[in-house]
């Protein structure tokens, strides 16, 4: 809630001040320095300028009643029913940040016909799960789940709702952010709540390069995606506790602008996110066929084959099996990247992996920073003794 | 049709460092691009076009210096451009960058359809269509792969979802974010470029809006505030072996026993 206010009569040298600025926001304009539409407000003028040259004038704004705001809410993601393992981690991520201010945790369920599966969430450490089951409701719509979250916000008012970042969270979560007005956080991978409930969010910025702090101090509810394998999954208890509440749909907007056809189920196939153990391909692997060994190896240890984006871009292997910012976020038990340098493109997808072992000839390789096991060698020559060794052990 | 293809320009490379004494980013050159994802939305337009008639605008918001994509964007067959410009848009998240967007869209004319790219390879976020929507009330779709049909009323679309496909059927108007790879992006064509070169871009400010109140835009419209930024962690328990590949294996052999991967 601030401008940036710029004194000319303070600057004497008026096109050293404009060069401070890394965006190209200051300029002269009939000799007067102005900011343009490139401000980010970094406020480096602010700091490097001469003295009261730049000024960042805050507005006194209404502070909300955050007192009013309680609890915190996880959305229930799922498709026909079955519930994406996301919402379990959020939910242990939701348990962790209210009790820490004292506040419950609750879901938001929307479906048709999801009873039973809404009562099974109470051994997760949820306090209540609001459902809201109509048959309208069965398939994902933006227009009628927003109005149904809408509809929870204004009767229950949570400080701060976690939603998974998957295709349907990404789209969900934005829209009920704007209708309330209020801030939304994508792939926060840190959680953390202050004493007056104000969220803190850390998220990657920049494709991973920068990481940034961010807080909605003076809006409620607050909104955060997780993308999924980032915070650990609530432990299931075998008694059932609080309570399933079926939400009256009177004031939720059921008529929408969308139609759902049909809804086809893909098909099934292994994915890189639910494997525990990845063998990585890289540039290092010279030809498509070689890919057999990494396949062996992943077959042996009971994972998957994955790989880098330059691997994808040759057409070697189908893009779902790509790791990294334009790829998918895993977080197996176990990675072993093979001729994989580390961009940091692809290591913002893994790096939360609980063991890295890199396998790369160059031992100035960036992958090398974050694996905990790293090789030097060459693949070629360290993968077949590997594969034959744990294959005779197998056989033994 | 009358479409609107959201773009945004981006670093030419995501290779930002932090300055760890005054935690300010560093930015080598100022070397920018259209961001990637928004070539298959505009792709999508120009196919729409070609097929069902009509004209594709493309809105962007940013520095001045944006207008460089925005030519590109014209390169490709774009017919119209709009810039949203203005220091008071400065320091944005996404609640006021989308309020702002659909405001210039409200000055850009009728329209039936609007296209955004999956995402922005800067901010990463992929919001700022979905929230566009809500705030000009039309429905929206997002991770459309496929448009299976088009009439006068509604587009039907393949949304992408984890396990399933979802086939919608949306009214006009209504905005869709689309995945890549929907068609491939064609190149820009230097005769169109050479064609467009004195083409008018229409630059909206702030004073050009409908609704002044200039607490929704910029950073005063923004509820989110960036405490701090900071570079990554990278582990600090680190092991680097180097020996014979024979040893090696040996010993990646022993270690992955210990940890019962074996």
């Amino acid at each position: 809630m601030a401008k940036l206010v710029i004194h000319n009569e303070k600057i004497s040298d008026k096109e050293a001040f404009i060069k401070i600025c890394p965006f190209g926001a200051l300029e002269i304009k009939d000799g007067i320095v102005d900011s343009n539409g490139a401000c980010k407000m970094c406020k480096l003028c602010v700091r490097k300028g001469p003295e009261g040259a730049a000024e960042v004038v805050e507005e006194q704004i209404k502070a909300i009643d955050k007192s009013a705001w309680k609890g915190i809410a996880v959305y229930v993601d799922h498709e026909n029913g079955d519930i994406h393992p996301v919402t379990l981690e959020l939910i242990g991520k939701a348990r962790e940040l209210a009790d820490k201010i004292h506040h419950p945790v609750y879901c938001i369920f929307i479906g048709a016909g999801i009873g039973d599966k809404a009562k099974d969430l109470l051994h997760y450490g949820v306090d209540s799960v609001y459902v809201y089951d109509h048959e309208d409701l069965m398939h994902f719509r933006i227009d009628t789940y927003t109005s149904v979250f809408e509809d929870f916000i204004n009767n229950i008012k949570p400080t701060a709702i976690l939603v998974g970042a998957t295709n349907v969270g990404r789209q969900l979560a934005p829209r009920v952010a704007a209708r309330f007005r209020t801030g939304l956080t994508a792939d926060c991978t840190v959680l953390d709540i202050k004493e007056n409930t104000d969220l803190v969010q850390i998220r990657p910025a920049f494709g991973g390069n920068i990481m940034a702090e961010i807080q909605t101090p003076n809006a409620r509810p607050q909104l955060a995606t997780v993308r999924y394998k980032v915070m650990n999954a609530a432990e299931r208890n075998s008694e059932a506790k609080g309570k399933v509440i079926v939400c009256d749909l009177s004031n939720v907007v059921l008529d929408s602008d969308i139609e759902v056809i049909d809804v086809v189920a893909k098909v099934k196939e292994k994915f890189i996110e639910n494997a525990d153990v990845l063998v990585v391909a890289g540039r290092g692997v010279k030809s498509q066929e070689d890919l057999n060994m990494l396949k062996e190896l992943a077959d042996l240890l009971g994972g998957e084959v994955a790989c880098t984006r330059p691997l994808i871009e040759l057409g070697w292997l189908d893009a779902k099996k790509q790791i990294g910012l334009s790829g998918r976020t895993v977080r197996p038990k176990l990675i072993i990247t093979c001729g994989v340098s580390g961009a940091v493109q692809f290591t913002a997808g893994m790096n939360n992996a609980d063991m890295i072992v890199a396998i790369n000839k160059d031992d100035k390789a960036p992958i090398f920073k974050i694996a905990h096991y790293g090789v030097v060698g060459d693949l070629y020559e360290i993968l077949p003794r590997l594969i034959a060794k744990v294959k005779e052990e197998k056989g033994a | 049709m009358n479409i609107i293809v959201c773009i945004k320009q981006v670093p030419g490379s995501n290779k930002v460092e932090v300055d760890p004494v005054t935690g300010v980013l560093k930015r080598d050159g100022v070397e920018s691009k259209m961001n990637p994802y928004d070539l298959y939305a505009l792709e999508t337009a120009l196919r729409l076009k070609e097929n069902y008639g009509g004209i594709v605008k493309v809105i962007s918001m940013g520095p001045p210096q944006a207008m460089q994509i925005i030519r590109e964007a014209f390169a490709m067959g774009a017919d119209e451009g709009i810039l949203l410009s203005d220091r008071k848009f400065a320091g944005a998240d996404v609640l006021a960058t989308s309020y702002t967007l659909s405001q210039g869209v409200r000055e850009a004319g009728e329209f039936d359809l609007i296209l955004c790219g999956k995402q922005t390879t800067d901010g990463d976020t992929a919001q700022v269509g979905p929230e566009m929507a809500e705030y000009l009330k039309i429905p929206s779709v997002s991770n459309v792969k496929k448009i299976v049909n088009v009439n006068e009323e509604a587009i039907t679309v393949e949304m992408d979802m984890a396990h399933t496909v979802e086939i919608a059927k949306v009214k006009f108007p209504c905005l869709l974010s689309v995945e890549k790879d929907i068609f491939m992006p064609r190149l820009p064509s230097y005769v169109k470029m050479r064609a467009t070169k004195d083409r008018e871009i229409k630059v909206i400010g702030f004073a050009n809006l409908k609704d002044q109140d200039e607490k929704k835009y910029g950073l005063s419209g923004s509820p989110t505030q960036v405490q701090r930024i900071f570079p990554p962690e990278s582990n600090s328990k680190r092991e680097i072996w180097n020996d014979s590949e024979e040893a090696l294996a040996n010993k990646l052999f022993i270690k992955l026993k210990e940890e019962k991967f074996i």
